[in-house]
């Protein structure tokens, strides 16, 4: 697929400042950072549903939230369609922001609960001034309300959040996220806060829109079971660096990383044959203050080196479009 | 002995006959656990899967006897071990629980008292229910009962902010064991956690479970995490139990089309790819349940006599497999 780039990160980098007490501050004059994303690189391409996975910590939601510049990076470039993003001024952000969304993860905070559904949805259409009239917005929202199979659209536009079941907030989430016809669209962790037998329902009505309103997808998430039958690529997140990335079929049959095959091994399989044949990975994710030397990933590595502590292993293609960032491949 | 394994015989620990628990509310009866029969036998995990608001959590509620005071057991029978423990006045239902059956609750982030140290914790759960234990020995149970889960007895003076989520789900498995239980019940085990770490629980779960032969009852949503755990599972649904029996036979063979939702809500991360599917509309009111059987607004299989007769419990050949469906009932 050698489609368009829609969005291009380059070194991309966020750290936050950690506040400090107050001696620190007075006899300390070393600056305490949370790497939160540390120097990726990616693409998101048109048309396409890009996952990330990582274990929480591993920086994918500060990832999704530098692409939409609703976080500033602290260094590195962002580009969206060939335009450098990265340090454009807020004013001259508002024009993007319609062609760029996101839905998040919990819909029963992400919902202004003293907004009727047909308030929230018409706000992104009358802040962007893409609106003439009442009428058309009435129409534009029973048209959104329509495609994410809240119907029929007249028995919704009234309610509020709390009348909506946990699946139905997450419908009207999607709603406003496509709204606008944007043309990239993050979702962090969009069926993680819901029940088991919805999460598939939105997941599949996603997958229709995106097909439907061509546009490119982020899909940030922990379980690797649902980003396989999701995406088309994913790159996988620790602490701050992106250690594998590729198609994903290649990613769950073909994992090069340790840390990638830990994951794959850590989700429980629906078969009780498969039992117990599994290795689980020792210890917790290390902060992301003080991150490991060289590899992040050597303190827990299985596969560990003399080189893994002492050089950070640079990420090279393998074949086709696989990347990883291992010492033992390259 | 403070930790001892319990004796391996064949026998249920637990025999749940029609239990009905329901929560008195302004608008009415809420029918939470509605006639529900299950049993456990020694050393064998049950999973207990459904939704959330399908009476999961209620049930294991009412095995400890411990419903918020608006619930009340309104039926049935719970033998443990033999004894009713319905019938049981509080003063003797005190000696039951942690010494009998204990529980692991959801969200292991907020079960411990932030104020307290950890090893102070399991010890003040050891003096309650054994006042004649002496302090010293208090404390070395409650060092070995951190080794056993995995964290080092160094760690009991650390107060639950400086443990980390697996940790924390760690320690209140160690403080469940306290006191040599018979039945361990998990709630939501591994929800709240990340994917490796909840790996890593539940080994731990597994293994202890061999160690100590002991029996357990698994409350989750998510059905993999029973076929990685369990020998027998029970599907719920709306406070029923809509299909039992042998984990390998279900996952196998689902034959009630709620289970069969369920199963396909779980892609397999191995699997080839395809379109999940998915159980269309959400859970009833249990204020209202609908009419006949529960599930038949959402079913896809529903026929007419779905709609007026509630479906008895049918045993499925000649093995431990049973399901409530007017597609497998006496015809």
């Amino acid at each position: 697929m050698a489609a368009n780039k829609v969005i291009e990160a380059e070194n991309l980098t966020k750290h936050f400042p950690l506040s400090k007490g107050f001696s620190e501050m007075m006899f300390s004059r070393k600056k305490t950072v949370v790497h939160a994303v540390d120097g990726i690189s990616f693409d998101i391409r048109e048309k396409e549903v890009f996952g990330l996975a990582g274990e929480s910590g591993s920086g994918k939601t500060t990832t999704g939230r530098l692409l939409l510049r609703l976080t500033e990076p602290t260094s590195g470039k962002l580009f969206f369609k060939g335009e450098d993003i990265g340090k454009l001024k807020e004013k001259e952000l508002k024009p993007l922001r319609r062609k760029m969304q996101i839905i998040f993860q919990d819909p029963y905070e992400s919902l202004n609960p003293r907004m009727t559904v047909s308030d929230i949805l018409a706000e992104p259409l009358t802040v962007q001034g893409i609106v003439k009239s009442r009428a058309e917005i009435e129409e534009k929202c029973r048209e959104m309300l329509q495609s994410v199979e809240l119907t029929p659209p007249t028995e919704f536009l009234l309610r509020y959040p709390h009348e909506l079941s946990g699946g139905q907030r997450q419908r009207v989430a999607v709603a406003r996220g496509f709204i606008l016809n944007p043309e990239f669209v993050v979702a962090d962790e969009p069926v993680s806060m819901l029940d088991v037998s919805i999460r598939a329902e939105i997941l599949n009505l996603m997958l229709d829109l995106v097909g439907k309103y061509n546009v490119s997808f982020l899909y940030i998430t922990h379980d690797l079971a649902l980003a396989r039958h999701m995406c088309d690529r994913l790159a996988i997140m620790y602490l701050g660096k992106i250690v594998e990335m590729g198609p994903v079929e290649t990613i769950v049959y073909e994992p090069l990383h340790p840390y990638t095959n830990a994951l794959i091994d850590a989700v429980p399989t629906p078969d009780p044959a498969q039992r117990g044949k599994r290795d689980v990975l020792k210890g917790e994710i290390p902060s992301p203050i003080n991150p490991p030397s060289g590899c992040r990933f050597h303190t827990r590595c299985p596969v560990v080196m003399d080189i893994c502590s002492k050089e950070e292993p640079p990420i090279v293609n393998i074949k086709g479009e696989h990347h990883v960032a291992c010492h033992r491949h390259k | 002995m403070p930790i001892t394994t319990k004796g391996d015989t064949d026998s249920s620990v637990l025999d749940v006959q029609n239990l009905k628990t329901y929560y008195t509310t302004q608008r009415g009866p809420v029918k939470a656990v509605d006639g529900i029969s299950f049993e456990v036998k020694r050393g064998e995990a049950l999973g207990l899967a459904g939704e959330s608001g399908c009476g999961k959590t209620t049930a294991a509620l009412s095995i400890l006897r411990i419903l918020p005071s608006n619930g009340e057991i309104v039926g049935g029978k719970m033998l443990f071990k033999g004894t009713d423990i319905v019938s049981l006045k509080e003063a003797q239902m005190r000696q039951v629980r942690w010494k009998g059956i204990s529980i692991v609750f959801q969200g292991a982030m907020n079960a411990l008292n932030p104020l307290f140290k950890v090893g102070d914790q399991i010890v003040e759960a050891i003096k309650t229910n054994e006042p004649r234990t002496r302090q010293k020995e208090a404390y070395e149970r409650t060092d070995r009962l951190l080794e056993l889960v995995g964290i080092q007895p160094s760690r009991a003076r650390d107060y639950p902010h400086e443990f980390s989520g697996g940790m924390r789900q760690r320690a209140l498995i160690a403080m469940s064991l306290a006191c040599n239980p018979d039945l361990l019940i998990a709630d939501e085990p591994g929800t709240a956690l990340d994917v490796i770490v909840q790996a890593q629980v539940l080994k731990l779960m597994s293994e202890l479970k061999a160690k100590l032969n002991l029996s357990m009852i698994l409350i989750t949503h998510d059905l993999s995490i029973i076929a990685e755990l369990c020998e027998r599972t029970a599907i719920m649904y709306a406070g029923k139990i809509v299909e039992q029996g042998e984990v390998a036979r279900i996952f196998k063979e689902p034959l009630h089309p709620y289970t069969q939702g369920l199963a396909g809500a779980f892609p397999s991360i191995k699997e080839a790819r395809r379109r999940m599917i998915s159980i269309h509309g959400s859970p009833p009111d249990l204020l209202e349940p609908p009419k006949g059987c529960r599930f038949h607004p959402r079913c896809s299989k529903a026929m007419k006599v779905c709609k007026e007769k509630d479906p008895n419990t049918t045993r499925i050949g000649k093995i431990d497999h049973r399901v409530a469906c007017h597609l497998f009932g006496e015809q």
